[in-house]
């Protein structure tokens, strides 16, 4: 169980190998809502290794969204540290892609435009940025859908063009935010394979956040449990020893599969269960 | 198929409509043998008909209709110019858009066209006072809009903005932008609208040509046929400017679900 085949470290990651690409230290979110102090996160310590896919998972409202939103440097904790590469992240994070759970592509701009522009505000000239635009939507499956609005897409395709236009910057660290949410389940499963897919190209340190304990198995190095919030904290920490490549709709029917699948819903119920007791008797 | 029956259902009313007008103004059906509704009050269509078949054969209306045409158009150029520029200034300064408020809302209650008379004694007879009159009514339709567009862009879209790496400048650029010009898109219709009415009320309080003033003669004559066929005139005229606006919005707004559905 303990014999994770971690891949370790990309050789060419200059003076940070070795270093975590994210760490949580002792990280904690409270903010003040209408007078009234709420703690989303009360202690959070999490490591992120260069190239591991980590995935928290836990009930809606539980703060997983927040430390992704620390992770990239969108709000700040209000105590503890948030190291990127070993040094503490101020602003925005700019070695991290974001794939947001909501709509976030820009409805005016044509897909190839919305995956390009990441590159043109970088100064990348406009004809480079939209081949490489191009040769990416083609990797997502999108490359005859280039010229379309985005509310010409269905779901699946919006969310396609969104790990385009985030993977096209090549961030050193990938976090998602619930990105196939919306999706229907067979959906979600092409999604799924599409990004280990481009993971294995090119790994990437993820932080994948999601509600699925299914869909955190069959895609992660590692599964990261949190309590209900509020008052929100991790409350377990798994490696997950199922052999890469994957596809993820067959590991699903693999026996480790189940056994790991049992193993963390046995203690999740638990723990879970704890959690709310707890938010209710501080409540 | 289905627009064809639209469009022959639209005519349709104008015919019967027209058919009325006519059988009621000119059928020896009232008193002594008179029409039932006296055609000095109401004219009849054959005679209006006759008199913009006369403005056009002789070719005075055209003045006319190229007066009130640069003064709709220079009114709504200039008021969305301002109206861009302020709504946005105002949007991204919460502070200077808390002084100004109250003065907003003062000047946005105002009726127009009490600021007639006044634009009249400052900027004479001509046409800068009903592209002043114009001015005002474009403005606060844009500028509201441009505000109300700039403040709700999508936190998500303007984090996702942020995350690919935009600066300030390039968010004005890609997304306040964007967004802006497509809400004033949106009220395109109203503002143009709005363009036309303040030209043609600024001709009517005071002036020497344009459709307005085409009208106000008419009035003053007592010719009735006169001032239907100013006011056929000028609904013809804000007709074709609609439709133009309409192809106008089609193009910029592609992007846009709502806009591709409204205007099929």
């Amino acid at each position: 169980m303990e014999a994770l085949q971690k891949e370790g470290s990309r050789p060419d990651t200059g003076p940070a190998a070795g270093l975590p690409a994210v760490r949580f230290d002792g990280t904690r979110v409270a903010f003040v809502i209408k007078n009234n102090p709420y703690v989303a996160v009360e202690r959070a310590d999490l490591e992120v290794a260069d190239g591991e896919f980590v995935s928290i998972v836990g009930p809606t409202g539980c703060g997983k969204s927040t430390l992704l939103n620390i992770a990239a440097g969108l709000i700040t904790p209000s105590a503890g540290a948030i190291e990127i590469s070993g040094k503490p992240l101020k602003g925005l994070n700019r070695q991290a892609g974001y794939l947001f759970q909501a709509d976030s592509l820009f409805p005016w701009k044509t897909v190839l435009e919305n995956v390009a522009i990441g590159l043109e505000v970088a100064n990348v000239g406009q004809q480079a940025a939209r081949e490489r635009a191009h040769g990416w939507l083609k990797r997502v499956g999108l490359g005859a859908f280039t010229d379309r609005y985005p509310h010409m897409l269905s779901g699946g395709q919006r969310k396609r063009v969104g790990l385009a236009q985030v993977l096209i910057r090549d961030p050193k660290i990938l976090l998602m935010d619930e990105p196939f949410g919306p999706l229907d389940a067979q959906t979600r499963q092409i999604m799924g394979n599409l990004l280990l897919d481009l993971w294995s190209a090119d790994k990437k340190a993820v932080l994948f956040v999601t509600h699925d304990l299914e869909e955190a198995i069959a895609l992660s190095d590692r599964v990261v449990i949190m309590a209900a919030g509020p008052n929100s904290r991790i409350i377990g920490n798994w490696k997950i020893d199922l052999a890469r490549p994957r596809d993820i709709s067959d590991i699903r029917l693999e026996h480790r599969f189940h056994e790991i699948h049992r193993e963390i819903w046995t203690k999740l119920k638990d723990e879970v269960m704890k959690g709310y007791s707890q938010a209710g008797g501080e409540g | 198929m289905k627009r064809l029956g639209l469009i022959s259902a639209q005519l349709g009313v104008a015919v019967v409509l027209l058919l009325l007008w006519h059988v009621l103004t000119t059928m020896p059906w009232g008193a002594g043998g008179k029409p039932l509704v006296p055609p000095f009050f109401f004219s009849t269509p054959l005679d209006v008909i006759a008199r913009i078949h006369k403005w056009f054969s002789e070719g005075t209306i055209w003045r006319h209709l190229w007066i009130t045409l640069t003064e709709s158009a220079l009114a709504f150029v200039i008021g969305s110019v301002a109206g861009v520029l302020v709504g946005f200034w105002f949007a991204r300064q919460p502070l200077i858009a808390a002084i100004f408020d109250p003065y907003v809302k003062m000047v946005n209650a105002l009726p127009r066209i009490v600021l007639a008379p006044i634009f009249t004694l400052w900027f004479g007879l001509g046409i800068a006072s009903k592209v002043a009159l114009g001015v005002t009514l474009v403005f606060f339709i844009v500028f509201f809009n441009v505000y109300q567009g700039v403040r709700e862009v999508s936190p998500t879209v303007l984090a996702n903005a942020r995350m690919l790496g935009m600066n300030e400048r390039q968010l004005m650029r890609h997304v306040y932008w964007p967004s802006a010009l497509s809400w004033m898109f949106s009220s395109l219709h109203t503002s143009v609208g709005f363009a036309v009415v303040g030209a043609v009320v600024g001709e009517y309080l005071g002036s020497a040509a344009g459709l307005g003033y085409l009208i106000l003669q008419a009035e003053g004559t007592f010719d009735i046929a006169g001032v239907f066929a100013g006011m056929f005139v000028l609904a013809v005229f804000v007709l074709v400017i609609d439709g133009l606006v309409t192809l106008v919005e089609r193009r910029l707004l592609v992007w846009r679900p709502t806009a591709a559905d409204t205007h099929k």
